[in-house]
């Protein structure tokens, strides 16, 4: 369906990352926020409140972030398309809830606009070292998807994707920005309400007693069914039946949390958007993510200027991992080379999935900044000896 | 401000235009630099490698950033909030254009609100160096700025770019 034309502030606009990032939530349909606002990811919440009412939007600053990802969960289930705005303290509380909204299957979207970190580390400056923590930082067995966006106009365009995703496998999406891209100002274009693609929650047509809401036919992911609507049920954390009720017993974890994975993974193809340029042929491929894959464009520049065949992945999708494409390149080619700001997370699952077939190359930087395009030009000359 | 006014004038007139900007942890007072980026290609970088112009409202900044100036790029201060030491080594590489103007002494005297300073520095740079052209940089600060405070900022900028206006013979 089209977008709500009353979130939608259609024009050419110059906007910085955390504005667009609001803009596209406003025009996916979002109309929910519960949040702590913190530092870099404020504007989000600042550019929402200020624009929500005019689209009968609700934002409430919760007293912590525990509570805002547990709004988030109960928001959604109301039907409303409900996100949550953070940063990598806020992140690390929302875990146990974003949990919850897995098991749970419930559509929502979690903004980490990711800073310096552990802990309170470098609030103003970049990190992007939260990338593993958005897939492994709630316990237990789960799939969710991450995406991570290279500039204002992409925290505009990703985040109305995020939402879709949100909806079309039941799931928390992350969204992760990183502070350069967050604060950084550029021009974007928001299309008219008609030419935005929305995906609506896939509600039931049962009549009540007929549905079961974690009944599956074919599909591997469930119809869904708002609170108020007339039907009786329950949904919880603990493991459930189709009919949502507790069963614990490890045949029922089996078929309730198998699924969690495999509605993920079995469409991996499909949520999986990568950006590739100059692969055929390459020596060296250099992947890299947000901002880095801007800096990581620079230090290929310089690089190529010594004769070395370089390609170039930029991951727009985090989680899961393009796992099939790096085992299809790690035959042929000589090294990936991974910059990320962070000590090696994602050049992890890079290294795995090259399984020894190609050399990886971290080149890692600690936060606070960007790379030098001279460090990522020198590691891809090592790696391509 | 002044560094997203010349960003989104920069993209009124048809060009790429990246800002970015660093701040302490303070809402207010605390130092601030803005870097903006102005180009007819795609941007990489997050931040120029070497200004080709550089616009000095602190002591501090003037001192740390110097430095940073290209060759044959300008230097454009506020003589209000900076002083420039005018030996060799103090003021840029040989080949640095130092403009200084009086900004925030006219912005008090003329138009009562120290504020617009930032605004008659962006005139004054606009007239210098015509990286953006008046009418996108007019264009933007009417669009950016509190719609009761367009007026002022207006002729605050005017004013700025008549001063530069005079000076402009002395840019190569």
């Amino acid at each position: 369906m089209k977008a709500d034309p009353a979130g939608v502030l259609a024009g050419a606009h110059y906007l910085d990352g955390d504005f667009a990032c609001g803009e596209g939530a406003m025009a996916a349909g979002c109309r929910f926020v519960g949040g702590y606002p913190i530092t870099p990811s404020t504007e989000v919440v600042e550019r929402m409140s200020r624009r929500f009412p005019m689209m009968g939007g609700i934002f409430i600053q919760m007293e912590d972030e525990l509570a805002s990802m547990a709004a988030v969960v109960g928001a959604s289930w109301t039907g409303t398309k409900s996100m949550t705005v953070t940063s990598g303290p806020g992140f690390s509380l929302m875990m146990e809830n974003i949990g919850l909204g897995a098991m749970m299957e419930t559509p929502c979207v979690v903004v980490n606009v990711q800073r310096g970190g552990p802990s309170t580390g470098l609030p103003t400056m970049v990190g992007q070292a939260d990338v593993m923590q958005a897939r492994w930082g709630s316990h237990g067995d789960y799939e969710l998807i991450a995406l991570s966006p290279q500039s204002p106009q992409e925290a505009f365009d990703l985040t109305i994707t995020a939402f879709n995703l949100s909806e079309i496998y039941r799931v928390p999406v992350m969204f992760m920005l990183d502070e350069c891209v967050g604060h950084m100002t550029e021009k974007v274009v928001i299309p008219k309400a008609e030419d935005i693609e929305i995906v609506p929650r896939r509600l039931t047509k049962k009549p009540p007693g007929e549905f079961f809401p974690y009944r599956v036919n074919g599909n591997s992911v469930p119809e869904f069914a708002r609170a108020g609507d007339g039907y009786r049920f329950h949904t919880t954390g603990l493991t459930h039946d189709e009919r949502g009720y507790p069963v614990m017993s490890a045949d029922c974890q089996e078929v309730c949390v198998k699924r969690l994975l495999d509605k993920i993974n079995d469409n991996a193809d499909d949520i999986i958007m990568l950006e590739e340029e100059d692969i055929d042929g390459a020596d060296v491929v250099v992947i890299a993510f947000g901002i880095t894959a801007r800096v990581a464009r620079m230090g290929i520049e310089l690089a190529a200027k010594k004769g070395i065949k370089i390609g170039f992945i930029r991951m727009i999708t985090l989680w899961p991992f393009p796992e099939k494409r790096i085992r299809e390149l790690a035959g042929k080619i000589k090294a990936f080379v991974v910059p990320e700001i962070n000590y090696g997370q994602m050049v992890l699952e890079v290294e795995r999935c090259a399984g020894g077939k190609a050399a990886t190359v971290s080149v890692p930087h600690g936060g606070g900044g960007v790379h030098d395009p001279d460090v990522i030009r020198d590691a891809i000359v090592g790696a391509a000896k | 401000m002044a560094g997203y006014v010349l960003g989104r004038a920069g993209t009124l007139a048809g060009l790429n235009a990246l800002q970015t900007q660093s701040y302490g942890s303070e809402s207010r007072g605390g130092a601030c630099k803005s870097d903006v980026i102005v180009s007819k290609t795609e941007i990489l970088e997050l931040a120029p490698s070497g200004l080709d112009v550089f616009i000095a409202m602190s002591q501090p900044a003037l001192d740390k950033y110097l430095p940073d100036i290209s060759d044959g790029g300008s230097l454009i201060y506020d003589s209000d909030l900076v002083t420039l030491n005018t030996s060799a080594d103090d003021a840029g590489n040989d080949s640095t254009y130092t403009f200084g103007i009086s900004a925030t002494d006219i912005a008090h005297k003329s138009f009562g609100h120290d504020v617009v300073a930032n605004v008659i520095m962006l005139g004054y740079m606009s007239a210098l160096t015509g990286v953006v052209s008046p009418e996108a940089l007019r264009q933007a600060i009417s669009e950016s700025v509190p719609p009761k405070t367009v007026e002022l900022n207006l002729k605050a900028f005017d004013e700025g770019f008549k001063k530069g206006e005079m000076r402009e013979g002395e840019l190569k």
